[in-house]
């Protein structure tokens, strides 16, 4: 059914309100109007306003992620945070930085760069137009999270609009903070459905003075998996341990920072550790980046691109389950991720969507069944409208219900797109 | 429902051993750690399962009796004080160790064991479980959970909430849902964990949590350093911090801390003015290293005398001076009351300073004793309750330490959690726009507020009514009461 949305209506909101563009669809999905609010009173008002004609609010950073998640139910207006983009206030002493949810994120790590500071966050390398809103509301996070976990750790304050135009906040600019419910981090992941994240408070970790990669060679699962064991059960403290998986090279490598001292003594121990394993050896920065085509798959390529997630220590059992599904059916995947918290990103290729289609469905299967879970990240609507992005929900299904239905009764907000389909 | 009904229902499922009633023996259970509230509650249960719990819940909720968990009533906000006409669920008897789970590094355990248990179950093997708050010894994991604790050793290793993979919990209708990812990291859906977690009890009963353990460090290193004052030991602090040292660690303590602690667990502590204490762990070389650049930072801010841990005996007693701080106050002073707020780092100074005014304009001493590298304060204000209007005096004293905090961008908790104590200042730190849309979460989990009500939120908004601006409560509009 096509809504006639009143476009003047918005326009006495906000000044940029402009047509949407093939280019702004989700998911094949067709906006109307793309608006772009530059205050949180704004975005109250285009929420509100939505609320009162009936139509529906996907709000948009730097676009990078739009393909994650179900197709929408619908999307008439596009909310882009990208006017709101400054860094609201950065005290390095605190250790605490304060951000508009549609700041870049690299333009944000870039300042904190300066102050020797970082939010201890590498979501893809790729992703160089993310915004600090849409890493936030998809809860994205990168090798990094071995050592200091994922978004909803870091995030230590958050100010929201709510689908009833409320303007909330939750934490604040100190670490340590037990004032209240963490909103934070429930919108932390949330992709959009709860309200509209403008703001977006950090803890703040000092960049490590020296970094280098020890990487192992591997050529089975069990192989991997005990690489990753022996470093995950070490004393060696690495930031990352990942794994890479494709046709031609097979590592698993560890990220080790810390000052210069440290880092030899680690590296030693690393390789020490490894080399019953395979053969081992030390990567700079720039070999590091060049070990392709391993960085995460981000879809780029078109291919369908699954997160899967066990119990760490069946790493072997996951790269089999993943590897087994594809081989079988002549796709082509390669494999990355986070060894040691049990992450497999991959890029699924091939012409069949058929195939595809079962392959994802069979590793699924058997991930659910022991524990785990495989969500799409990004695949093409036509395979959307066959597999459902989330998979199954556990007996939790009912509360997220009832979040959803007090945060946004109405369905404004990105309807269709998260867990079971809310 | 009649008690006597109510009694019988409850003995029905926990047999008579599960149940208290006789008022001498409720009395056990009036308060938790923070003892100037009491309130006994109407009946106490003691369920032995998640089952238990289950059935105890359903019987609230259909008779629409608040009920309120506890652990082993360490807290120190009253949030685990009974509710008058409530059932107090008390967990102390789910205390298994449910899996230990080395080779994912994890492990399962029911609310009530003891957080200390959980490192000692797995010290062997050479892993810990980090979250070390001083209660560590008697606080029970349900209760952490509950308050999001945190300890000396979070600057490092963060709080309960980043320690804890999965829970298992009951809510306010009897629901069992599990939530988090339980083994395996990352399932898809809200942060519902992330939301429970810190919740104070009042979103459900956890039955079951799954924790994540750690590999002990390869090397520890603590020293202590005495100054003349708080400010060349903030000094020092801010000189560690701006280093890019992240220590395990870092305590303060002013001169009358450090003075009733020598009277009472005596650690031979220098007399100083501010003394720090400054923990690194991690990789040898990596700590030997940076061991040195604190050393010469506490030099450089002036330090009298440091002090190097040489054995594993003398960081214990490094440790228990600064832990015993709180206890020890009892030899200097009859009553006290411990403030709990945060500010940033950088404000510490100005805060500390102002707090030192305060004392003076209120007539009652203030003791400080802190988690420095966090910003998160402990100021003992001092009074005696025998003699006529200190206790008030002390309380006034201690709401002005917390506006205080909150003036320099800090918050009104860092680790003991609202409760009934804070609930009063949250209109101070949160508009009610921000506390309504805390209780739109509370609505989802537990739409009639039977779970541990009347803690964290002032006047909350009931689930029934409609969204819209905020009205004022009856009782306040007709002049009866005033809201902080």
């Amino acid at each position: 059914m096509e809504t006639k949305l009143n476009v003047q209506g918005l326009e006495g909101i906000v000044e940029n309100v402009t047509e949407a563009t093939g280019a702004d669809a989700i998911d094949g999905v067709q906006p109307q109007v793309v608006v772009e609010p530059e205050t949180a009173e704004q975005v109250a008002e285009i929420l509100k306003f939505a609320r009162s004609e009936g139509v529906s609010v996907a709000t948009r950073g730097g676009g990078t992620k739009q393909g994650w998640g179900n197709i929408p139910a619908a999307a008439e207006i596009v909310l882009s945070t990208e006017r709101m983009n400054g860094i609201i206030e950065h005290e390095p002493g605190d250790q605490v930085v304060r951000v508009q949810a549609g700041a870049k994120f690299s333009y944000v790590q870039q300042s904190l760069f300066r102050a020797n500071q970082m939010i201890a966050l590498d979501p893809s390398s790729k992703l160089k137009e993310a915004t600090v809103g849409g890493v936030v509301a998809t809860n994205d996070s990168g090798p990094r999270r071995y050592k200091y976990n994922t978004t909803r750790d870091l995030i230590i304050g958050a100010k929201v609009v709510l689908a009833d135009g409320t303007i909330a906040k939750s934490g604040g600019k100190v670490v340590k903070n037990v004032a209240g419910y963490d909103l934070g981090k429930l919108f932390t992941g949330s992709l959009g459905t709860l309200g509209v994240i403008v703001e977006a408070n950090f803890r703040l970790h000092p960049l490590p003075e020296a970094a280098r990669t020890v990487a192992v060679e591997v050529e089975t699962p069990q192989q991997a998996k005990a690489a990753m064991m022996a470093l995950w059960h070490s004393q060696v403290e690495a930031s990352a341990i990942e794994l890479h998986w494709g046709a031609e090279k097979k590592l698993v490598s560890a990220l080790l920072e810390s000052i210069p001292e440290g880092v030899e003594a680690k590296e030693e121990q690393a390789h020490v550790m490894l080399k019953s394993i395979g053969e081992v050896r030390s990567l700079n920065d720039e070999e590091y980046d060049e070990l392709g085509p391993y960085p995460r798959p981000d879809g780029s390529g078109g291919e369908v691109v699954v997160k899967a997630a066990l119990p760490p220590a069946e790493l072997d059992g996951l790269i089999e389950v993943l590897t087994n599904a594809t081989d079988r059916r002549g796709i082509t995947a390669n494999l990355r991720g986070h060894a040691a918290t049990g992450i497999i990103f991959s890029g699924f290729s091939g012409n069949d969507e058929d195939a595809l289609v079962e392959a994802v469905e069979e590793a699924r299967e058997i991930i659910v069944r022991r524990g785990g879970s495989l969500v799409v990240r990004e695949a093409p609507a036509s395979f959307k409208r066959r597999v459902d992005a989330w998979g199954p929900a556990g007996d939790y299904m009912e509360l997220t219900k009832r979040v959803k239905e007090k945060f946004d009764a109405a369905g404004t907000l990105n309807p269709g797109r998260f867990l079971g389909g809310i | 429902m009649e008690r006597e009904k109510l009694i019988k229902a409850m003995e029905g499922i926990l047999g008579e051993r599960g149940v208290i009633h006789e008022r001498e023996q409720l009395r056990t259970y009036e308060c938790d750690g923070l003892m100037n509230y009491r309130v006994i509650p109407d009946l106490v249960v003691l369920p032995e399962s998640a089952e238990d719990v289950q059935r105890i819940v359903r019987i609230c909720h259909e008779e629409g009796i608040p009920f309120v968990a506890r652990g082993s009533g360490t807290g120190l906000s009253g949030g685990a004080l009974p509710v008058e006409s409530g059932l107090l669920i008390v967990m102390s008897r789910m205390r298994r160790i449910i899996e230990v789970d080395l080779e994912n590094m994890r492990m399962v355990v029911e609310p009530g064991v003891i957080n200390l248990h959980v490192s000692n179950e797995v010290a062997h093997e050479n892993y810990y479980y980090a979250p070390d708050p001083a209660s560590q010894s008697v606080s029970s994991i349900g209760g952490n959970l509950a308050e999001n604790s945190g300890g000396v050793h979070c600057l490092k290793y963060g709080f309960t909430t980043n320690h804890v993979m999965a829970a298992e919990i009951v809510l306010a209708d009897g629901e069992i849902v599990n939530v988090g990812g339980g083994k395996a990291n990352d399932a898809p859906g809200y942060e519902l964990l992330g939301a429970f977690v810190g919740s104070e009890g009042t979103l459900g009963i956890a039955t079951k949590v799954t924790l994540k353990l750690m590999k002990k460090p390869e090397s520890v290193r603590t020293l202590l350093a005495a100054f003349g004052d708080l400010e060349e030991a903030g000094e020092a602090v801010s000189g560690i911090i701006g280093a890019g040292i992240v220590p395990a660690a870092i305590e303060m303590m002013d001169s009358q801390t450090v003075a009733a602690v020598e009277k009472t667990v005596k650690p031979g502590f220098p007399q100083a003015e501010a003394i720090l204490i400054v923990e690194l762990d991690g990789p040898q070389a990596e700590v030997d290293s940076q061991f040195q650049r604190v050393y010469d930072v506490c030099e450089t801010a002036k330090a009298s005398e440091i002090r190097i841990a040489e054995s594993d005996e003398q960081r214990a007693l490094f440790w228990k001076g600064r832990k015993a701080a709180f206890a020890a106050m009892g030899s200097v002073a009859n009553d006290y009351y411990v403030q709990d707020s945060v500010v940033p780092r950088t404000e510490l100074s100005k805060v500390l300073k102002r707090i030192g005014e305060l004392s003076e304009e209120h007539g009652l001493q203030v003791a400080n004793v802190f988690h420095a590298g966090d910003g998160n304060l402990h100021p003992l204000v001092l009074y005696n309750n025998e003699n006529e209007g200190e206790g008030e005096r002390a309380e006034a004293l201690a709401g002005d330490i917390v506006f205080a905090c909150l003036e320099h961008g800090g918050s009104l908790t860092g680790e003991h959690g609202i409760g009934l104590d804070k609930k009063k200042y949250m209109p101070k730190m949160f508009t009610e726009d921000d506390m309504n849309t805390m209780q739109l979460l509370r609505c989802a989990f537990d739409p009639h507020h039977l779970c541990n009500p009347g803690k964290v939120f002032p006047t909350p908004r009931l689930c029934g009514e409609r969204p819209g601006p905020w009205k004022m409560h009856p009782i306040q509009k007709a002049g009866l009461a005033e809201m902080f």
